[in-house]
């Protein structure tokens, strides 16, 4: 599979990356050569493989349901949520007017 | 005192303990060092007063007959891929410049615990994207080593090249990595210096920006086996705090050290030999066997048959994770935004990222976004997970055949900044060799073997089984005894 | 049997096909992944952890308990419970996302397939009892909360939401009416009450539906659907059927045909409109979460949580229907929430100990005073009652009189009155303002000798044969009585002597 400009314009546009036509015509072959050696995977029987869903063999913890339990992953500290906030207004994050 | 820059942690540590100078002297030396090394550009930014502090606290410990730690008194480099609280935390990107963590991260705040200080934020290929630190905001970071007879600036290899310029350089004693696909093991390999990713899950992920989640692992780099046993004990640990986190005990590596082989199997994986490969690297394979054997290993014959797919696996996966990981970076809650006149919520994303990632990131963010694409999801990156699960396969049956592996670490020596700017391909394959062991969350070092005609580094590569970072150290420390790497660069900076 | 309830367009009658997806906020103190609070009504960003603002480096670690109620819901309606799931990143970019994602569950949700019932309701247009399909339970993350109108040119992000549980609860496109939707919702919310999974408020968010909507003629395919979301209360939902319902209907005989968008209601019209914000969001890229581990469920853990799980409406309403007795109607209304059914239960327990009789021998009484009596005394006081004085005692012992003929169903409403207001003990109420029956035959007796005494013509009239006028000889012993009588003695002393 390769991919032209209209579909790297669309990518960009998913990724919310902007880009001009210039570095839209530039990507285009860097991604497909990139894609093109990928898709030797292609080549691999995978058949009966499972995918990889941990790498070492380890359990999901789970957490008890304890506020705050520790803090540093407690609520109750919005200044240094905020602090590098590029607009921070009234204790609320600002962005530009969203219209839903 | 700059006779104090040439020792390392267990030099350090030991000498401040004994009192033959004070961790405030350490610190006073190695600060010096780092603000004389500009023309390097490791550090994004320099601590000195963090240094400082850590060393006066340890001095006054000292004092009162305390417990200085495993780390007692030494001074260190972060990489800029660690948050570090009131320090500014980059990734070496200009979409986090200026941010000021209000938090540290689980693997720094045990080096500090440990005794340790800071002398800065090491410089880093940009979101730990690149394997010659060329793609960092903050400029290209400049490898302390030159071809024999030229002046031309070098790579100190990536992602971790502040960590391997600095620590090669001696401006610090040793200085943390991550490595995703290499990013340790390689640009140590580039510096003559020691690097080891240990087991995935060893050392907390909590607070290290997030490249590649389930390949992402920090370790230690510093000028000898011992320093990065120290070291990693010092990291390493249980963290409830990232569901990753192994529940281990930390072994005692540094005790457990030895370099005697005997009854142990050092595969050598015959689908590592590979085109392309430099002679000089393959004859220090070579010299690394018998190294090896003569500390009393058996040498066999493995197969890792999946080898050649798991570079393009790890250019799925990874970029793939990035895509997603990478998506929090708006402009919203911290770093840079980007507001064009009149510009709506979406309008906003797309400029603060255009303007905030660097190229290589964004080449692997659209190959992220573009593999996990409807339609296009299963071919791609459920085929790469599938590969992966081959290729780690591969070592599970390799190692019921011995030990540990032995490898080069890189197919190439380090290679002149903007030599492979034009070609992202061929800049990936410098991970050939780093890459599978990584996809298989296998402890993994390098160990310097020798240099090379240009007099440049040369590094052998040592894989583990899981859990087995001693067996890698051993290993690590038995070439180390025996290649007697005493080269230093000639410092020009 | 298929719901009656038919659009009629044009070209003919239309069927409509309803399939929800209901967003629950799973009962935690703490959130899915972070120790930050999930209490409502916070001041903005005060319960936000670094870990929901999605600051570089944070990694998330799952709540055993949101876990647990999602088994547990799962397990309420019959749902087969996958010991093997997975969370999964749901990418797309929004104000109120911080992650850039939402971590949720595609590929391997944690419950399977279940199945809810929505009982007959003649009135509201459902025939018959109808089992709808449910498709499956996953657990999710919820996001923040945007504020549009307080800044002129801004939005503002408040992340108090971020990151706490929600159950999203998919139903099969099963329903075919607005009516049995409704009751599919207020079924949904009653069984997630009665487990306590979540607390139903809808007012406070804790339950949204996204209601998807198409329309086909009787017996065709599927037509296309729409998504119209986070509808927050029954009627809502109902309306938004209704209003989708006959737009689309409108737009397929004018031609045209159905987008499958999302779109959103709007409360103050009852109207639905395309959602603008999320139209190019379609491609969300999911894939297995990397920070975190599939879910391995143990049968230990699956046995406590089954343990846990009370009497669910179902079964209860069944227990009531046989073991008690009470009608299929008064079953029904006191099992249809938790609170009506745990304020019923005590007052029959306290009621039958107070008589001294079986639960099932007293149920009917006692049902029909709380689903009747006890409210409409409440509702005609106002705020002269206070609700605390309703307690199971004073209602018991105002029971028990009854049952014992010491007092009428009317004394009994002016006693509870009086308890309402005062909360005084209703037997002294009874006793000190004289609100108990006259048994005492000698009484009556006196009374009776008197009116028949004063009304020879209507005795003669009534031994003559119109036993109608019986009744007029009870109203004339009560009237003399002041209304006290015991109802009973009077008639049983009439005949007596009429006879």
């Amino acid at each position: 599979m390769s991919v032209d400009k209209a579909t790297v314009a669309k990518i960009a546009s998913l990724a919310r990356i902007k880009m001009g036509d210039d570095e839209l015509e530039r990507m285009v072959p860097e991604l497909n050569n990139i894609l093109e050696w990928v898709e030797h995977l292609g080549e691999v029987d995978v058949s009966g493989v499972e995918p990889m869903t941990a790498v070492i063999e380890n359990h999901l913890r789970l957490r008890e349901d304890v506020v705050d339990a520790d803090p540093k992953t407690a609520g109750g500290r919005r200044e240094d949520v905020l602090a590098n906030a590029p607009a921070a207004e009234h204790g609320f994050f600002g962005v530009p007017k969203v219209i839903e | 005192m700059t006779a104090l820059t040439n020792l390392g942690v267990k030099d350090i540590r030991d000498g401040v303990a004994g009192g033959e100078f004070t961790a405030r002297e350490v610190a006073e030396a190695f600060n010096a060092a780092v603000a004389e090394a500009a023309s390097l550009n490791a550090f994004i930014v320099t601590t000195p007063d963090h240094a400082l502090a850590a060393a006066e606290a340890v001095d006054a410990k000292r004092a009162r007959g305390e417990d200085l730690g495993t780390m007692g008194g030494v001074p260190i480099g972060m990489k800029d891929l660690f948050a570090t609280k009131g320090v500014q935390t980059t990734a070496a990107s200009h979409i986090l410049e200026g941010f000021n963590p209000q938090y540290e991260s689980t693997v720094s705040q045990n080096l500090w615990d440990a005794g340790a200080g800071m002398l800065g934020k090491l410089n880093l290929d940009q979101f730990a994207m690149g394997s010659s630190n060329e793609t960092s905001y903050f400029g290209n970071v400049n490898s302390p080593w030159r071809k024999a007879g030229s002046n031309a600036a070098m790579s100190p290899g990536g992602s971790s090249g502040g960590s391997s310029s600095a620590v090669a350089a001696h401006i610090a004693p040793a200085a943390t990595g991550t490595d995703t696909g290499g990013s340790i093991r390689q640009p140590a390999a580039f510096t003559g210096i020691c690097g080891i990713k240990p087991t995935y899950g060893r050392c907390s992920r909590w607070g290290v920006v997030a490249f590649a989640s389930s390949l992402d692992q920090a370790g230690p780099m510093a000028r000898t086996v011992e320093d990065c046993a120290i070291m990693l004990e010092a990291m390493a640990g249980f963290d409830p705090k990232d569901a990753t986190s192994l529940k281990m005990d930390v072994p005692a590596w540094e005790t457990g050290l030895s370099a005697d082989l005997k009854g142990k199997r050092i595969g050598i994986p015959r689908e590592y030999r590979m085109d392309g490969t430099d002679e000089a690297i393959l004859k220090s394979w070579e010299q690394g066997k018998e190294w090896l054997r003569d500390a009393g290993a058996e040498i066999v014959d493995v197969s890792l048959p999946h080898t050649k797919y798991a570079l393009p696996a790890y250019y799925i996966v990874a970029p793939a994770e990035a895509s997603s990981n990478l998506a929090r970076y708006d402009g919203v809650r911290y770093g840079l935004r980007d507001l064009p006149d009149g510009a709506g919520l979406q309008n906003m994303y797309a400029a603060t990222r255009a303007e905030g990632f660097g190229d290589e990131v964004k080449r692997r963010i659209l190959i992220g976004t573009y593999v996990l694409s409807a339609g296009f999801y299963d071919a791609y990156y459920n085929q790469a997970q599938k590969v992966r699960t081959l290729v780690s396969r591969d070592f599970a049956e390799a190692f019921d055949q011995c030990d540990a592996i032995l490898a080069p670490t890189t197919p190439t020596a380090s290679f002149p900044l903007g030599s492979l700017n034009d070609d992202p391909l061929t800049m990936y394959l410098n991970d050939v060799f780093a890459v599978p062991a990584s996809l298989a969350g296998l402890p993994a070092m390098s160990v310097p073997a020798t240099v090379n005609a240009d007099g440049l580094p040369l590094g052998l590569q040592i894989v583990g089984k899981p859990f087995d970072e001693q067996g890698v150290l051993n290993a690590g420390l038995a070439i180390q005894r025996r290649a007697n790497f005493t080269a230093k660069p000639e410092k020009w900076w | 049997m298929v719901s009656t309830y038919r659009i009629q367009g044009a070209t003919g009658e239309w069927e409509v096909v309803i399939g929800l997806e209901v967003h629950a906020q799973v009962t935690s103190k703490a959130k899915l992944f972070s120790g930050a609070s999930t209490a409502f009504g916070a001041e903005p960003n005060t319960q936000v952890s670094l870990v929901d603002a999605a600051m570089p480096g944070m990694l998330p670690v799952p709540n055993v308990e949101c876990i647990r109620q999602a088994v547990r819901t799962g397990m309420a309606i019959e749902a087969q419970i996958n010991k093997y799931s997975r969370f999964d990143r749901k990418n797309y970019f929004y104000a109120d996302l911080p992650q850039g994602y939402q971590i949720s569950q595609l590929y391997h949700p944690i419950v399977g397939e279940g199945q809810l019932l929505i009982e007959a309701d003649e009135k509201a247009g459902i025939p018959q009892d109808k089992v709808i399909g449910i498709e499956r339970i996953h657990v999710e993350q919820d996001a923040g909360k945007l504020m549009h109108d307080q800044h002129p040119t801004m939005s503002y992000v408040d992340l108090n939401r971020s990151g706490v549980a929600l159950m999203e609860i998919v139903s099969k496109p099963d329903m075919r009416s607005p009516a049995e939707a409704g009751a599919y919702v207020r079924k949904l919310r009653s069984i997630l009450r009665y487990v306590g999974s979540c607390d139903g408020n809808m007012e406070e968010g804790s339950m949204r539906a996204d209601v998807n909507v198409s329309v086909r003629k009787p017996g065709e395919e599927f037509g296309t659907r729409t998504e119209t979301k986070n509808v927050n209360s029954v009627r809502f939902v109902m309306q938004v059927i209704e209003y989708e319902a006959n737009r689309q209907v409108d737009v397929l005989e004018n031609g045209g045909a159905v987008d499958q968008e999302t779109r959103l209601f709007d409360p103050n019209t009852g109207t639905t409109r395309t959602m603008r914000s999320k139209e190019d969001a379609h491609d969300y890229r999911y894939f297995p979460d990397p920070d975190l581990l599939p879910l391995e469920l143990e049968d230990s853990f699956l046995e406590e949580c089954r343990a846990s799980l009370p009497e669910l409406p179902d079964a209860k309403r069944r227990r009531y229907e046989t073991e008690l007795g009470l009608t299929p109607y008064n079953a029904r209304e006191l099992t249809a929430e938790v609170e009506t059914f745990g304020r019923f239960e005590t007052l029959l327990a306290a009621t039958a100990a107070k008589i001294g009789k079986p639960e099932a021998k007293v149920a009917t009484q006692v049902a029909n005073w709380a689903l009747s009596v006890a409210p409409g005394v409440m509702k005609s006081l106002g705020d002269e009652a206070d609700p605390s004085y309703a307690t199971a005692e004073a209602q018991a012992a105002i029971l028990a009189m009854q049952d014992k003929g010491e007092i009428s169903g009317g004394q009994a409403k002016e006693i509870y009155e009086i308890v309402l207001k005062t909360g005084r003990d209703p037997e002294e109420v009874a006793d000190t303002e004289g609100l108990k029956q006259v048994s005492d035959t000698g009484a009556i007796e006196a009374a009776i000798d008197e009116i028949i005494a004063n009304n020879a013509d209507k005795v003669a009239e009534y031994r003559g044969g119109k036993d109608k006028l019986f009744g007029f000889f009870v109203g004339q012993t009560m009237k003399a009585m002041q209304g006290k009588a015991n109802p009973a003695v009077v008639n049983q002393i009439l005949k007596d002597k009429l006879d």
